[in-house]
């Protein structure tokens, strides 16, 4: 009796468990979309393509779709995950390895539920829980400026993913969880220009797939918004009432910010958002006083802002934390982050700057590192950087000493670490 | 007294901790192949290799370089026999001022002794930090893949990866020629920084 009854529970459950995979199945896949003959460039219409080259640059979209030292657009990059390697596609209008053969339906469908022609799901590192924002016309604009570019052939190499994430209908579940499906729903308590910033930012901008966290499955963690998060080895900061800057940001601060890539109050853009900001630098003013006018608002009153002992103080005054750091400070940084110089030709004074204030020690000791590199063929601030100098022992007290001494800071946790991780990604 | 270790020879050097090893090299050792270009960090003339590594010796204080192995163009070989880098770039006729040259060769040292087999664009990329105000890029270049050819060839000469000790110092025929005009222009340059 007993085993009768185990066996048929056996059964059972091995139906009900397909069915299940079976309706999941059914509820994972997409349809293919026709592929078309590449459509001619003079089939677009000039303005729709000027539009579409300005919000691929906010979307930098080529930052990803490049490979280091590769034809732009033409894919290739690995985006390294917590669940494998996964490397960007050719997005050039290539028959054979691109999307030459993608219509605007096909285009749209891929950023705004991340899906592509042949039907299969897309992996978020493909921000469309952001791109599912972008409006009708947006969507028309980038498709008109990316199949109006040179195709190039090259083939995507395949990903690096562990099981389960491997099989892309996996995503559907993912979906089901995470995506929250556009279009941007305005804010009526807010002005035009509010809305004009919210939108660009979380959609096409996607600012916080970077600075905001994510949960266990890869998902930003809604109500983190703008909480701080990470980046290809660099912490993005907080940025709403977490911010751990000094001096409280504003609308105009930040539109000077995010269109240079510095301000004298806060310093240099640095790590990938060096890259976004060379990218905002081509965008219309309105746009980036939009986008500022809204992370301004996001960033409002701060619930914490650092104790401001170090204002107005030069790193020299007062007694340090440790010789060693003080010294070096002295010796190898002063001349340039206290001297009469001003940004973006001299450094920034050390204590106006999150890297230094904030929650992780990971982009001071990057930068102190490597230094600064202005992109190639731009113009942007230079620093040298040390690794080859400093011992991790120096670097260490250096670090002790910028925290405590000109950020009055309690000290980071973990700097060794976080040495040796940085060490560990060393280029070349 | 700091000891510091320059082309195999050891000096006891009395400048402050925080001296820029680049004002210790031309001003008590007489190294002048490394040189003044910007004082910043930011030109590349200044570089030398600190155990191997190229580094900017002008915002390098020698507080940091105790024990380390510091290599300048003067460790390459000496004007009566000098070593594969400078041989490929007098061959090569890479200098126009000159001033760069130094700095060129010693972070193209850095990467062949590496890599000797480079190709161009690793070449190019590693070489990026160093400026050339002249443009003889295409003749630095070419000097490089001549270096690197020397250093893996049949007739690759024993200082190809261990940088030989300058013993009396002499420097190399090139460097010698414009030291008088170093010094000019180090001074012409440093006096509006202060």
């Amino acid at each position: 009796m007993k085993k009768f009854f185990t066996r048929r529970l056996v059964v059972r459950l091995f139906w009900g468990l397909g069915a299940l995979v079976f309706a999941f199945l059914l509820y994972a896949w997409r349809s293919p979309i026709p592929p078309i003959d590449a459509p001619a460039a003079e089939t677009f219409d000039a303005a729709a393509v000027r539009r579409g080259a300005q919000l691929a640059a906010l979307g930098d979209c080529a930052t990803c779709h490049t490979a280091p030292g590769g034809e732009t657009f033409a894919g290739g990059r690995a985006v390294e995950t917590p669940f494998g390697t996964i490397y960007s596609t050719n997005i050039t209008p290539d028959t054979p390895t691109g999307i030459g053969r993608w219509s605007q339906v096909a285009f749209q469908r891929a950023i705004r539920e991340g899906v592509d022609r042949e039907g299969d799901h897309l992996y978020p590192a493909f921000p469309y829980d952001h791109f599912t924002l972008v409006n009708d016309e947006d969507s028309a604009a980038l498709y008109a400026y990316i199949m109006t570019r040179q195709p190039v052939r090259a083939q995507t190499p395949d990903n690096h993913l562990a099981f389960p994430f491997n099989m892309r209908f996996m995503m559907a579940g993912w979906k089901l969880l995470f995506l929250h499906s556009g279009p941007y729903e305005p804010d009526t308590q807010r002005d035009a220009q509010w809305n004009r910033g919210a939108y660009l930012a979380n959609g096409i901008g996607h600012c916080g797939a970077c600075h905001t966290p994510r949960n266990g499955l890869g998902a930003e963690i809604a109500a983190q918004h703008f909480g701080g998060g990470e980046a290809e080895g660099w912490r993005a900061y907080a940025i709403n009432a977490d911010s751990k800057s000094l001096e409280a940001w504003n609308a105009e601060d930040l539109h000077m910010y995010l269109s240079k890539g510095w301000h004298d109050r806060h310093g240099d853009a640095h790590g990938p958002m060096a890259a976004v900001a060379q990218n905002l630098s081509s965008l219309p003013d309105e746009d980036v006083k939009a986008i500022a006018s809204y992370v301004a608002s996001v960033m409002g009153k701060r619930s914490s802002p650092p104790a401001s002992a170090g204002a107005g103080k030069t790193a020299l005054d007062g007694a340090p934390s440790n010789d060693t750091g003080a010294a070096i400070y002295a010796a190898t940084c002063a001349s340039c982050h206290d001297g009469t110089r001003a940004l973006p030709f001299g450094g920034v004074k050390l204590m106006l700057s999150t890297a230094v204030t904030g929650e992780s020690s990971t982009n001071l000791i990057n930068v102190i590192l490597d230094g600064l590199h202005a992109p190639e063929g731009t113009a942007g601030a230079i620093m040298p950087g040390f690794s080859t100098t400093l011992t991790d022992g120096q670097l260490e007290s250096l670090v002790a000493y910028i925290r405590s001494n000109l950020g009055a800071q309690p000290p980071w946790t973990g700097v060794e670490n976080t040495v040796r991780e940085a060490r560990s990604r060393d280029r070349d | 007294m700091i000891e510091l270790r320059v082309n195999g020879q050891s000096h006891n050097v009395s400048a402050d901790p925080d001296t820029p090893l680049l004002y210790v090299l031309r001003d008590e050792l007489q190294l002048n192949a490394a040189k003044f270009g910007c004082g910043l960090g930011q030109c590349g003339s200044c570089t030398v290799l600190v155990d191997g590594a190229p580094t900017l010796s002008c915002v390098t204080p020698i507080m940091l370089l105790e024990g380390r192995q510091i290599t300048t163009v003067e460790g390459l070989g000496t004007a009566e026999d000098p070593g594969p880098m400078q041989r490929a770039f007098i061959e090569e006729q890479s200098a126009q001022c000159g001033y760069c040259i130094p700095g060129m060769m010693m972070r193209a040292q850095a990467l062949l002794q590496r890599n000797p087999r480079a190709t161009d664009a690793e070449i190019r990329a590693y070489l990026e930090p160093n400026l050339c105000r002249c443009g003889t890029h295409m003749r630095i270049l070419r000097a490089v893949k001549r270096a690197a050819a020397m250093m893996t060839g049949p007739d690759a000469s024993p200082s190809t990866h261990t940088p030989v000790p300058a013993s009396a110092q002499p420097d190399t025929s090139e460097t010698d020629g414009d030291s008088q005009r170093d010094r000019r222009h180090s001074e012409k340059r440093e006096r509006p920084e202060r």
